[in-house]
């Protein structure tokens, strides 16, 4: 693999097949991107059957059938869609595929990464499971519908499942090179002077998680392959005997247990939290910093938090299973460490609210993203801790409660600080600010709308409301009075849309006509910085990089700037 | 522009980036065959009592047996190879990397009859659980085993190892790493004999 002698790419090589990682960072941006709007689109059809109960759906009615109608079983299928394309082909890939590619070798003062090849392996493997993932709505059989955790037997049962754990292999595949490249990377590649205790936070997040990815995905593979060989060769790895489905005793050996795969599933998607939110922390650590112009308070001990949570996040998947009957001495280990696994999560959290203490904050469009981060995600986190106790989760499991949970952590928590990360790199990857103004058009309404969708989840939640109901709860006597919310919400869902319209907009038009910048807009320490924006293809620097200072010192007394760069002396 | 590291190790670490990628690489792969062992560990202990002893008596111990020695001298003629580049002797290399191909070859061969041989008295995965695991467990290591034969093969043939003879370093650390992980896959068969077929 020799660059040294600069042959001219043509376009194919230079934006398609390219190996280069800021090209490839690029292609998982935008696909991500792409995938988390078609997600979120499911979404509000979803929705608009939960308000307006089978009445026929505007727009993309037509597609739905000759009535227009959300069908029940599509309305499965979306839900399951919904949760695989959000997970795993949208926020994964902006967090680590497009940040962790695009951000990282910079941060460390790489050329590259470490395999540029495999890199591309990575994004071409991430794409045909995208296709593979999207052409399961064209079967005869139609998409998955037994939700992203694809719980046996039921999903067994299920013809559209086969072509969703065939995805999900490849997306599988993906991740594992991407987040083995990522470690190699980090580990070899730090320009000279980088120690350890020099590297910026997010590099830190971004390490961590990929050993979330490296170590937690191949359980969930191998259950996939498990599932793939009960769908295709008849074998019986989670029927158990004497199963009786559709009225009929299905004819299989049985002797299989249903709980292995959550188990197997959970090993996974414990981690698979973490490794949601862990990257989004990194980014409101550099966006802090770098606004609050002061070095983030106690990042030590924010990085010895984010390596605890890593290796705890591996011994709290069953709590996602208090109610399987899986014993009490299980459930009780299951609840103490899940408590722990808190601790680190609000040290960090803590961490960043008092590195906001006596700072001159700077109002910019990421700083506002990051800011708003703060609370959401703590709402996320604290409302989950009533679920990772047996005695409480009894009563929550299965309700809107839960999802009001998870989607404070990833929607107005994660993809807050992934809109962070966009506004605060994008003058490093086009040379040109995005526009201010669009940017506050697209935050405020935005932070308002999420918690218009997600805070009425609580209250239907606590009234018993369960989730993956086709009529949002109509039937239940229990549910009349929370069901007014279901309008509030979907409305909420639907001027969330429209206020990503602003950041559309903004993406386009600064591209070609934002305020052209030089290579430091922010007045930034960090490495990525010392690059020319955008940076040199196949090479990032102009010379050679040598570190001196730690990632965070901003107004260092005396120093001739209130921020002084890691590569000057 | 040059990776650094690619081929020199890293002074701090006393890895090259390839060394240090398969070890990743191979720390995943425990966990999927460690995933796998689970679940046969879980399953076993669901199933009916002597369920899984008495399918596991229908496999062939003898071929099992002979399959695992063929798979660890594939072992030792790997690591023979990357010596003999050590010891920039490449006509020893091709040998040794001929006689590793031979092995694979070998047992895939037996592993092919053995296949066949529960096929003819009717016997698949969906047959009973124990047949089920042992089929995807086997036949997991085995696509492992094919995946290792096209990475060494290729490095057996002229258009692979001509780098021998632009850059023998970067060459030998080809063949370092492929050897390590034909040792791994050579200890998944070492794990699943006694779990398949012995106990």
């Amino acid at each position: 693999m020799s660059n040294e002698h600069h042959h001219e790419e043509n376009f194919i090589q230079k934006y398609i097949f390219s190996v280069d990682h800021k090209i490839i960072g690029l292609q998982y941006g935008i696909t991500s991107l792409l995938f988390l709007f078609f997600g979120f689109c499911l979404m509000m059809v979803m929705r608009w059957q939960l308000a307006y109960p089978e009445t026929p759906v505007p727009i993309v009615g037509g597609l739905l059938g000759e009535t227009g109608i959300l069908l029940p079983e599509i309305y499965n299928s979306l839900g399951a869609m919904h949760g695989t394309i959000m997970i795993f082909l949208g926020v994964v890939p902006l967090a680590v595929g497009a940040f962790g590619n695009y951000i990282v070798p910079l941060q460390i003062g790489a050329p590259d990464m470490a395999f540029p090849r495999l890199n591309a392996a990575s994004y071409w493997s991430y794409f045909v499971g995208g296709v593979v993932m999207m052409a399961s709505f064209f079967m005869p059989e139609g998409a998955a519908r037994s939700g992203w955790t694809s719980y046996p037997p039921l999903s067994i049962f299920e013809a559209g499942q086969t072509i969703w754990l065939i995805g999900m292999i490849f997306l599988i595949t993906s991740s594992l090179l991407g987040s083995m490249n990522i470690i190699v990377t980090i580990v070899q590649l730090r320009a000279p002077g980088l120690t350890w205790w020099r590297l910026p936070f997010f590099v830190w997040a971004q390490f961590v998680t990929s050993f979330l990815l490296v170590l937690a995905f191949p359980p969930l593979e191998a259950a996939a392959i498990l599932q793939l060989m009960d769908r295709v060769a008849s074998t019986s790895f989670f029927l158990p005997s004497g199963l009786v489905y559709a009225g009929a005793t299905v004819e299989a050996y049985g002797s299989g247990s249903p709980l292995l795969w959550q188990h197997l599933f959970w090993f996974l998607a414990h981690p698979e939290v973490y490794v949601l939110i862990l990257p989004a922390m990194g980014i409101v650590g550099e966006v802090l910093a770098n606004n609050t112009r002061k070095p983030l308070w106690g990042y030590k001990s924010m990085v010895y938090a984010t390596i605890f949570l890593g290796f705890m996040s591996f011994v709290v998947w069953a709590h996602h299973m208090f109610l399987t009957g899986m014993g009490q001495a299980m459930s009780a280990f299951f609840q103490t460490t899940t408590m722990i696994i808190s601790i680190p999560s609000v040290v960090i959290l803590t961490s960043f609210f008092i590195s906001l203490w006596g700072a001159s904050i700077r109002f910019t469009t990421p700083m506002l993203f990051a800011l708003a981060f703060l609370p959401m995600f703590g709402i996320g986190g604290l409302t989950g801790l009533p679920l990772g106790v047996g005695a409480s989760d009894i009563y929550l499991h299965d309700t809107y409660y839960v999802i009001g949970h998870f989607h404070y952590v990833v929607a107005p928590g994660t993809i807050f600080a992934l809109f962070a990360g966009i506004y605060y790199w994008f003058p490093k990857i086009t040379g040109r600010k995005m526009s201010e103004a669009l940017g506050k058009w697209h935050f405020w309404p935005s932070l308002i709308f999420m918690n218009g969708i997600f805070m009425p989840m609580f209250i239907q939640g606590l009234a018993g409301v369960s989730r993956r109901m086709y009529d949002g709860g109509q039937l239940y006597a229990h549910a009349q009075d929370v069901l007014h919310w279901n309008e509030f919400m979907s409305t909420s869902a639907f001027l969330l849309g429209a206020a990503q319209l602003p950041f559309f907009i903004n993406v386009f038009i600064s591209m070609f006509h934002g305020e052209k910048v030089d290579r430091n807009p922010w007045g930034s320490t960090t490495i990525e910085w010392s690059a020319p924006s955008p940076p040199v293809p196949h090479a990032n620097f102009e010379g050679d990089i040598e570190v001196y200072r730690g990632p965070y010192e901003y107004s260092v007394p005396d120093a001739k700037n209130d921020f002084s760069p890691q590569t000057e002396k | 522009m040059q990776i650094p590291y690619t081929v020199e190790e890293r002074p701090e670490t006393g890895l090259n980036n390839s060394k240090l990628g398969i070890w990743v690489f191979l720390a995943s792969e425990v966990m999927l065959f460690g995933g796998l062992f689970s679940a046969y560990v879980f399953l076993r202990i669901a199933a009916p009592e002597g369920d899984f002893a008495y399918w596991g008596s229908k496999l062939s111990v003898p071929l099992a047996t002979v399959n695992t020695l063929v798979l660890i001298s594939s072992s030792v003629t790997v690591i023979m190879s990357w010596a003999s580049l050590k010891m920039k002797d490449f006509e020893k290399y091709k040998m040794y990397m001929g006689l590793t191909l031979l092995c694979a070859t070998i047992f895939l061969v037996i592993k092919y009859f053995e296949y066949t041989g529960k096929f003819h008295h009717g016997i698949y995965p969906s047959s009973s659980t124990f047949m089920a695991i042992y089929f995807t467990l086997t036949g997991l290591h085995g696509i492992h085993i094919i995946g290792g034969m096209i990475v060494m093969a290729y490095f057996w043939l002229p258009a692979g190892n001509s780098m021998w003879h632009t850059d023998p370093e970067h060459f030998t650390n080809r063949i370092e790493v492929a050897g390590l992980y034909w040792h791994f896959v050579d200890l998944v068969w070492i794990f699943l004999f006694p779990v398949l077929y012995l106990l």
